[in-house]
């Protein structure tokens, strides 16, 4: 039975795997989500079949590190899984059921006629609104710590729905929202495109009024977290976080009224990882805040060894392929259907 | 819900989620095969014939695997909200296996599907025909692990139980080839292979009764009635020595599959009867004698234990189990008579135009998905009081959630897939009803040679002249 637990940090390493996976899973299916949010508001019908099509060969793919994180959190640390799912019963249900119904759409509404298309393209935009929500909302209850006693979740099934982790939610959609138009700004032209970039601005507006919020409430919330940011020397070396945000506020809002194509998708990626390296840092070192530590959590080192072997062979050989795909279906989107 | 308590409504919730689910890969996964095996012709033979019948179910193909993705996204998070009991308790043997399907499976699937839909024309077709393989092999990737941690649940070995009552894994080569695993392996893609071969068998059977696509439905119907004949005999052997795989290590299973309370030597095969759980007795039962012994110990005076050698607690609901193996085996056996009977119209020559034989066909379309479901009531319900066999009951593996949310996310999933899945049925009919598209540039545009009324000597001409 081999383990590699003397000779690297096993859970450690498998704490920051999950987190690289969870980030990308924001990431990646944050810009399909988010064109699946602002779909309504779309010029025209032309436009929506464009925004489909710039999203139709990756939504699959991206939404997969959504099923590695939560494989990945049951492989790794199976306690923080079995604690965390129960708490968060309604929420990742509705995300679930959200999500559904923006798949499904995205095959459906290219079958279907001219009339029912329309039931599919609100499947679209409410499935993913709904998705985003929930995801922020849950963000928003976990950051908050979640009761636990021994081993097992043992608050009511509504502990995570109150004020804040609402307004989490609200926030995580206009930040998809930011994610999706700056991704339509780099694969659309023309009438689209020039929507696209209005919408942004809209949203980077709401999502720097969001990380304010959240940067001031969370270390008003909780002593430690206060502690750990607002203390000297922490608060030097922490400093280029929210400088760094407010940087890339700055260069998104200006790159987004001047020509620039590609520059503010990637300005608004950097924007959530800083708010996500913020996040992370305030919630060191638990995985289930503020309950249970990533090493109590973490799964027996033979288990964590044996998923390691695999994630060092295949995680680069599935960036590498993904990565191909997204070299593949690159430049502009066009709005005639593919297949 | 007044009544039903949290675990039954949690049970019936998975139940629900989980046997939706296989559905989608019992198809997909046998449809990716065929897609690689159409294409492969195609590129082989360059006859158009076969890139249409691919386009056709490649769109079949695309709006089946995307309930598949989105039905099985649930599941990954059921685990831990439906039973977050096993989640904790298994999770160090069993997180690594599904963390591999993910790698190993899932981002393979998910990646080169985009490329086998989206990318006709950026991709060459060797790198298109290699998609279509990858796509179908990470189905198989995703099978094997998925079943090996199904299995592992049925015959679980590997491990030992820590201080803290969690399991620990010692073998990782024992528990991922645990005793069950190659047998439920193997007689799981043999029936996804068949399930799709009789979809595709009856669409076939359709259009070859209309008299539409005649080309194409003789590829359809051809290719699966192959299946019918070959495989579907084979999955008859498989089942078998799968069953003495479970009378090896699950013996409970095995007496509720045959109805059977004493244990006796000679034991008959109940071919039909009504187990009665709290008589301890199958009623009504109609019986062939010894057989029961022969199949199952190869001796005609063999010894089957029978029900009653576990308390009534260990028992697992017969009815159920009972009554989907005998609609497992019977639909297995009417694949058999399928491929016999094809066999016979092969050798008459009539096999593309016989009427009833046709309806025959038809009328199995749906069958594969019959047996499957059936297959799996009996290994699940049959695994039952335990979720992990003989370690963890089901009842200590619940999640500690109260009944009303798990009713109405129950009542949520039961809307929800009854309106999404049934609208995927129904595109999945209209691209029926559509049929194949020609790829034939027609005279005229781009300077093709022949006029429409001229045929080429020897080409096969429609069927009905």
């Amino acid at each position: 039975m081999f383990s590699f637990e003397h000779i690297v940090d096993l859970p450690l390493i498998w704490y920051a795997l999950i987190i690289v996976a969870v980030l990308l899973y924001i990431l990646l299916d944050g810009f399909d989500l988010g064109v699946g949010i602002l779909f309504p508001f779309a010029p025209s019908d032309a436009s929506r079949d464009r925004m489909m099509n710039s999203i139709a060969p990756f939504w699959d793919g991206n939404e997969t590190w959504l099923v590695l994180g939560g494989g990945g959190l049951f492989a790794a640390f199976p306690l923080a899984y079995a604690i965390l799912m129960p708490a968060l019963y309604i929420p990742v249900i509705l995300m679930l059921l959200g999500l559904i119904f923006r798949g499904v759409a995205f095959e459906f509404r290219f079958k279907a006629s001219d009339r029912t298309r329309t039931v599919w393209d609100y499947a679209f935009h409410y499935g993913s609104l709904t998705a985003a929500f929930m995801q922020g909302v849950i963000i928003g209850a976990v950051v908050q710590g979640v009761l636990v006693e021994g081993r097992r979740f043992v608050g009511g099934a509504f502990d995570w729905l109150n004020a804040y982790s609402v307004m989490t939610g609200v926030a995580l959609v206009f930040g998809y929202a930011l994610l999706g138009s700056t991704w339509l700004v780099m694969k659309t032209d023309d009438v689209t495109q020039a929507w696209a970039r209005k919408c942004a601005a809209y949203a980077l507006g709401y999502v720097g009024l969001f990380l304010a919020i959240v940067s001031i409430s969370m270390p008003a919330m909780n002593p430690d977290i206060r502690e750990l940011w607002w203390s000297i020397p922490n608060i030097f070396y922490l400093l280029p976080i929210p400088t760094a945000s407010l940087l890339l506020i700055l260069l998104t809002w200006n790159d987004l009224h001047r020509a620039r194509e590609v520059r503010p998708f990637i300005c608004s990626i950097g924007l959530f990882f800083t708010a996500y390296l913020g996040l992370g840092i305030s919630m060191w070192p638990y995985a289930v805040p503020f309950e249970v530590t990533f090493r109590q959590a973490a799964a027996a080192p033979a288990s964590q060894s044996l998923l390691l072997v695999g994630t060092v062979i295949l995680l680069p050989l599935v960036l590498g392929y993904t990565a191909y795909c997204y070299y593949l279906f690159r430049g502009k989107a066009s709005h005639e259907s593919a297949y | 819900m007044p009544g039903i308590d949290a675990l039954t409504l949690a049970r019936i919730q998975f139940a629900f989620t989980v046997s939706f689910h296989i559905l989608f890969p019992a198809f997909t996964i046998g449809l990716a095969s065929w897609l690689a095996v159409l294409e492969w012709r195609w590129l082989k033979t360059g006859d158009r014939v076969y890139a249409e019948v691919y386009r056709m179910w490649v769109k079949i193909f695309a709006v089946t695997f995307g309930m598949g993705v989105v039905s099985g996204v649930v599941l990954s998070f059921q685990f831990g909200t439906n039973w977050s009991g096993f989640a904790d308790q298994g999770g160090n043997v069993l997180g690594p296996l599904l963390g591999y399907e993910v790698l190993t499976a899932f981002f393979l699937e998910a990646s080169f599907l985009g490329v086998m839909l989206f990318g006709w024309n950026r991709v060459s077709p060797k790198m298109h025909f290699a998609s279509t393989v990858i796509v179908a092999a990470g189905t198989l990737i995703s099978a094997f692990w998925i079943l090996s941690a199904n299995s592992w649940m049925q015959t679980p070995q590997g491990f030992r139980v820590g201080a803290d009552g969690l399991l620990y894994p010692t073998d990782w080569l024992a528990v991922i080839f645990n005793p069950s695993f190659p047998y439920r392996f193997v007689h799981m893609i043999t029936s996804a292979y068949l399930t799709t071969a009789f979809v595709v068998a009856g669409i076939g059977a359709y259009y070859l009764w209309r008299r539409r696509h005649v080309q194409h439905a003789r590829v359809m119907f051809g290719m699966a009635m192959i299946m019918a004949v070959f495989v579907a005999p084979v999955q008859l052997v498989l089942g078998d020595l799968h069953g003495l795989n479970t009378l090896e290590h699950q013996p409970a299973k095995v007496a509720a599959m045959e109805g059977l309370w004493n244990t006796q030597k000679g034991a008959p095969l109940v071919l039909f009867g009504w187990p009665d759980q709290q008589e301890e007795a199958t009623r009504y039962s109609l019986e062939i004698p010894k057989l029961s012994s022969l199949i199952l110990t190869h001796e005609l005076d063999g010894e089957v234990k029978g029900l009653k050698e576990w308390p009534k607690e260990e028992r697992p609901p017969v009815a159920w189990v009972f009554w989907s193996f005998r609609i497992m085996v019977g639909i297995g056996m009417l694949m058999i008579a399928t491929g016999l009977l094809a066999l016979v119209l092969h050798l008459r020559k009539r096999l593309f135009d016989t009427t009833w034989f046709q309806y025959w066909c038809m009328a199995l379309t749906p069958a594969g998905f019959v047996a499957v479901l059936a297959g799996w009531f009996v290994t699940e319900i049959g695994r039952q009081p335990y979720v992990v066999y003989g370690l963890l009951k089901t009842a200590d593996a619940a999640s500690p959630v109260s009944a009303s949310p798990i009713a109405i996310s129950l009542l949520a999933f039961v809307v929800v897939y009854g309106f999404v899945f049934g609208a995927g049925s129904y595109y999945i009919l209209k691209l029926i009803a559509k049929g194949p598209g020609s790829l034939e540039p027609t005279y005229g545009d781009h300077g093709i040679a022949s006029p429409p009324i001229v045929t080429k000597i020897g080409e096969r001409g429609p069927q009905h002249v």
